[in-house]
């Protein structure tokens, strides 16, 4: 392939990588109300549109056009900048996710991955460690008691979890030998070698400190309602609160995309295209996030803290160990 | 091709950066942040060394130098947490009880 | 020709962050043009096939240092305070002389520096896999081996000793943020 066809095929796929995960992003708050309302018993948003599917553009008209109101005593710049950087890193992990078999078009073969990294893994742990300097920067510049411990809380909170975070990998990459998030889904083929089930507590460590990651329920502390008023969130409105809003999102729908690629075997599946498969277990992966955040109560401060150092990590820790030593025997 | 030379000016220059940082400032924190500097400008230096000469023990230091310099910030952050409690300011000159 | 370019940006925003760095008065602003200088210098190590040491740096700076940094500018609070004209007139003149004299110092070291200056820093044997993870580890756990074990000694008592020097007083203990 020429350097130009190259190019251009790079642009395409960056194109439409980032068109489906936006939408996709907006149609994740939809299924989040529509989701949460059946858990609930209720029935969510069903007016704008059949069944309420045109609900997202309604809310991003909403808060489009709702008076971009900013506080006399915020930092200007870092108030402005905090919802952009809380949103880009998420986009930027899906350069490096493979969604789905090498296809042939006009006798170009063709990856289905942005760019396929053979330290794909530490790239989306270098992105998604830049994850937290939204909230931190939106709870500092914000000029605001609960915003600041809101800011305070989710540095913390980020630092503890991302340690089990990255150990829970760990396992996995000790038992891949590679670090390439291509090679990792040829390597799970068959229905039984998805590392779900060669590496069942990882799995549960990385879903748990994962859903600590992206800050929602039951890990939600830095914007918890109640306490906090919204935390980081209380100052922004209109436009930007609608982009810490899609962060949120992004985030979920990147790190759900991880787990589909690292744990659940990728675009691999029977009968269907590889892509659909990626989409379906991704989706999966966002209702499994819906249903906890509908079924756990919010974590107290310290338990949070306790949990994530004195329950998780020494469990992650045991698991790279229990690993490399079946490994090496 | 970018000749090795071009990436020791930038490393030096970063260095000097950093020792100004340190010799001007007196936040504690962004003197601390200085030092960093300097730790990374020196990684710089050797990264492109390591380039040039093909040979990968250059990352290896660079590695080691990493997670001393986590150590490091662990530590300081700790020291000046630790003094904010006893003077409430991180203003470095303030810190002159030896010399009264 | 496109690498000249990405060497010369990167080496303009590395520079451009850490001079903007050290100029700040405001402590968070500072961190936030640390963050951009080492980004500009995770793409330096990147050009120069350092692909592991690129990633490290990121995650362990921008993920974990810098955080750390930010947690505690904000746990101190230290938005109010001023930094200038708290000292002697002689003290604040001696300081950038001293950091002049350095520059110059600086300046005359690398004119004098026995580097051909036309060396191409790339050498046609280069191993494909220069810079991986797999090579750099390699190296670490035979040649390194007891340095690399010698860190995490290093870590353990930094660990130790940021609990020790972090931790109130019992009389003065009260709960969480």
């Amino acid at each position: 392939m020429t350097l130009t066809a190259l190019a251009i095929t790079a642009m395409i796929k960056v194109i439409v990588i980032i068109s489906v995960a936006l939408l996709g992003v907006a149609y994740s708050t939809y299924l989040e109300r529509r989701l949460l309302g059946i858990l609930q018993h209720r029935i969510g948003p069903i007016y704008a549109g059949p069944y309420g599917l045109l609900q997202p553009i309604a809310d991003a008209v909403k808060l489009i056009f709702k008076e971009d109101f900013i506080p006399d005593n915020v930092e200007r710049v870092t108030y402005t900048l905090a919802p952009v950087i809380m949103f880009i890193p998420a986009l930027l992990t899906f350069a490096v996710i493979p969604v789905g078999d090498t296809i042939t078009i006009m006798g170009h073969e063709i990856e289905l991955v942005i760019s396929d990294l053979n330290i794909g893994i530490l790239y989306v742990f270098a992105i998604t460690s830049l994850g937290v300097y939204g909230i931190v920067l939106a709870g500092w510049s914000s000029g605001s008691k609960y915003s600041l411990l809101g800011g305070i809380r989710s540095s913390a909170q980020m630092i503890s979890y991302e340690i089990a975070y990255g150990l829970s990998i760990i396992g996995v990459v000790l038992l891949a030998g590679t670090l390439s998030l291509q090679e990792l889904v040829a390597q799970q083929e068959s229905f039984f070698s998805w590392y779900v089930f060669r590496q069942p507590v990882a799995f549960i460590l990385f879903v748990v400190c994962a859903v600590a990651e992206t800050n929602r329920a039951p890990f939600d502390l830095p914007e918890a309602e109640a306490e906090l008023v919204a935390g980081y969130l209380t100052e922004y409105s209109s436009m930007k609160y609608a982009m810490f809003f899609m962060g949120e999102y992004a985030n979920m729908l990147a790190v759900s995309s991880v787990a589909t690629t690292i744990f659940l075997g990728g675009w691999q599946g029977p009968f269907l295209p590889p892509v659909l498969w990626f989409v379906i277990k991704v989706f999966l992966c966002m209702c499994v996030y819906i249903w906890i955040r509908a079924t756990l109560p919010r974590f107290r401060y310290d338990q949070l803290m306790n949990f994530g150092w004195k329950v998780l990590f020494p469990l992650a820790l045991l698991n790279t160990m229990v690993t490399a030593l079946i490994k090496v025997l | 091709m970018i000749p090795i030379a071009h990436y020791l000016i930038l490393g030096g220059l970063l260095f000097a950066i950093g020792a100004v940082g340190v010799i001007v400032s007196r936040n504690l924190i962004v003197m601390f942040m200085s030092i960093e500097l300097m730790l990374n400008a020196a990684n710089l230096a050797i990264i492109a060394f390591s380039r040039s000469l093909n040979l990968m023990d250059g990352h290896v230091f660079v590695f080691l130098i990493m997670a001393v310099a986590a150590a490091e910030a662990a530590v300081g952050l700790a020291i000046i947490i630790a003094i904010f409690r006893n003077r409430e300011t991180i203003n470095a000159d303030k810190f002159n009880l030896l010399r009264r | 020709m496109l690498e000249v370019v990405i060497f010369y940006l990167s080496a303009l925003i590395a520079i451009g962050g850490a001079v903007l760095m050290i100029a700040q008065r405001n402590p968070v602003a500072s961190v936030l043009y640390l963050i951009v200088s080492l980004a500009a210098q995770a793409v330096l190590y990147i050009q120069l096939s350092a692909l592991f040491v690129g990633a490290l740096l990121i995650i362990v700076y921008a993920g974990a240092i810098l955080v750390l940094f930010l947690f505690v500018i904000m746990l101190l609070n230290l938005r109010g305070e001023h930094f200038e004209g708290q000292d002697q007139k002689v003290g604040r003149i001696t300081k950038y002389v001293l950091s002049g004299l350095f520059f110059i110092e600086l300046v005359i070291i690398v004119r004098q520096l026995a580097i051909p200056a036309r060396t191409d820093i790339v050498s046609a044997q280069t191993a494909t896999d220069f810079g991986g993870v797999e090579p750099v580890a390699e190296l670490l756990y035979t040649k390194y081996l007891f340095p690399f074990e010698l860190t995490s000694v290093l870590l353990l008592v930094a660990v130790v000793g940021a609990v020790v020097m972090a931790r109130r007083e019992k009389s003065e203990k009260q709960g969480g943020v």
